[in-house]
């Protein structure tokens, strides 16, 4: 079991710093169309938020901020909002993963794409944030593990 | 970036790489395999690969990491195989393989080539058009995610796949 850390000095950096981490992944998200980054990287970034929230101020605080059965669903969530965004082409007749099918009123073409690109990149991060933290609570389950490092 | 520095990344990576393998302290083998993963996202970085630079900071230096570490929570820190010691005949082989492998990366393209076969098939067209088809300036975006999309979706249903395994294989019954 992962507890709180020691030194006050770790535990309030840790605690001013998480919601610019996450600040900072919905920048990445968001900003994937015109800079480095995207879905993925903005995911992980997202979930190394709350690892840190573990490491920093303990498991307890971690399950306390977030439970594993809604990390599991919103893994889930990230994969089918991809998915079904994807299936909108087929289901309109155009090709699988066609985001042209989401034209909207002074929406379309190129920007009708680059508002599906948006989209299932939102849908990769909620799918990587929630696989990854996941990964992470199941590691490092409290109360278990005998030699601690 | 300047020829001295790209030595300097390389020698490093070759350093790491040794460490994380030899090291027997586990903790200091992950902190070596973390180390590789950021030197070599800095290495991606002076290639102008900036998006691979940025997953292999946040996964290869950063989550792996956590990963290992929360690994060896439930396990012991030190290795307790030894590893054996090299015969003459497995050295041999060893290095008649990476020989090999050495006089075959002469046959690559070197790096940057425009008439290399992964730069005049597709690449151009992607390159030309990206931005007009897809609306997105960032080319590897409008790849990843308009061009190549089942690759991706596929991607994120590989993720997703191996945190499910993970939570099944490490679901314990409260006894």
């Amino acid at each position: 079991m992962i507890r709180e850390h020691d030194s006050v000095i770790v535990r309030t950096v840790v605690r001013a710093l998480v919601p610019f981490i996450q600040l900072f992944a919905l920048y990445v998200v968001f900003h994937g169309h015109g800079s480095p980054g995207g879905g993925f990287q903005g995911g992980v970034i997202l979930a190394a938020s709350y690892i840190l929230i573990a490491l920093a101020l303990g498991r307890a605080e971690l399950d306390r901020l977030v439970q594993e059965g809604a990390v599991l669903v919103l893994g889930a969530l990230g994969v089918l909002i991809f998915a079904l965004t994807g299936a909108l082409g087929p289901v309109l007749g155009a090709p699988l993963l066609d985001y042209e099918v989401l034209s909207l009123p002074g929406v379309h073409g190129p920007e009708a794409r680059a508002l599906g690109i948006l989209i299932i990149e939102i849908g990769v991060a909620i799918g990587v944030a929630g696989a990854l933290t996941l990964i992470f609570c199941r590691l490092a389950k409290a109360g278990e593990g005998e030699g601690a490092p | 970036m300047s020829v001295l520095l790209n030595a300097l990344f390389l020698a490093l990576l070759v350093i790491l790489a040794v460490a994380a393998v030899r090291v027997r302290d586990l903790v200091g083998a992950v902190l070596a395999l973390s180390a590789y993963g950021l030197v070599l996202a800095l290495t991606w970085a002076g290639m102008g690969a900036v998006d691979v630079a940025f997953t292999e900071a946040v996964v290869g230096a950063g989550a792996s990491t956590v990963f290992f570490l929360a690994t060896l929570l439930r396990t012991v820190r030190t290795e307790q195989v030894r590893l054996p010691r090299a015969r003459a005949a497995s050295l041999a082989a060893v290095l008649l393989l990476g020989g090999l492998l050495f006089l075959a990366t002469h046959e690559f393209p070197s790096w940057g080539d425009p008439a290399s076969p992964a730069s005049v098939h597709v690449s151009p067209r992607y390159l030309r058009l990206g931005y007009e088809e897809t609306g997105a300036p960032n080319i590897v975006t409008a790849v990843l995610a308009d061009y190549r999309g089942y690759d991706t979706l596929i991607e994120t249903v590989v993720i997703f796949t191996a945190a499910l395994a993970c939570w099944v294989l490490l679901w314990r019954p409260k006894a």
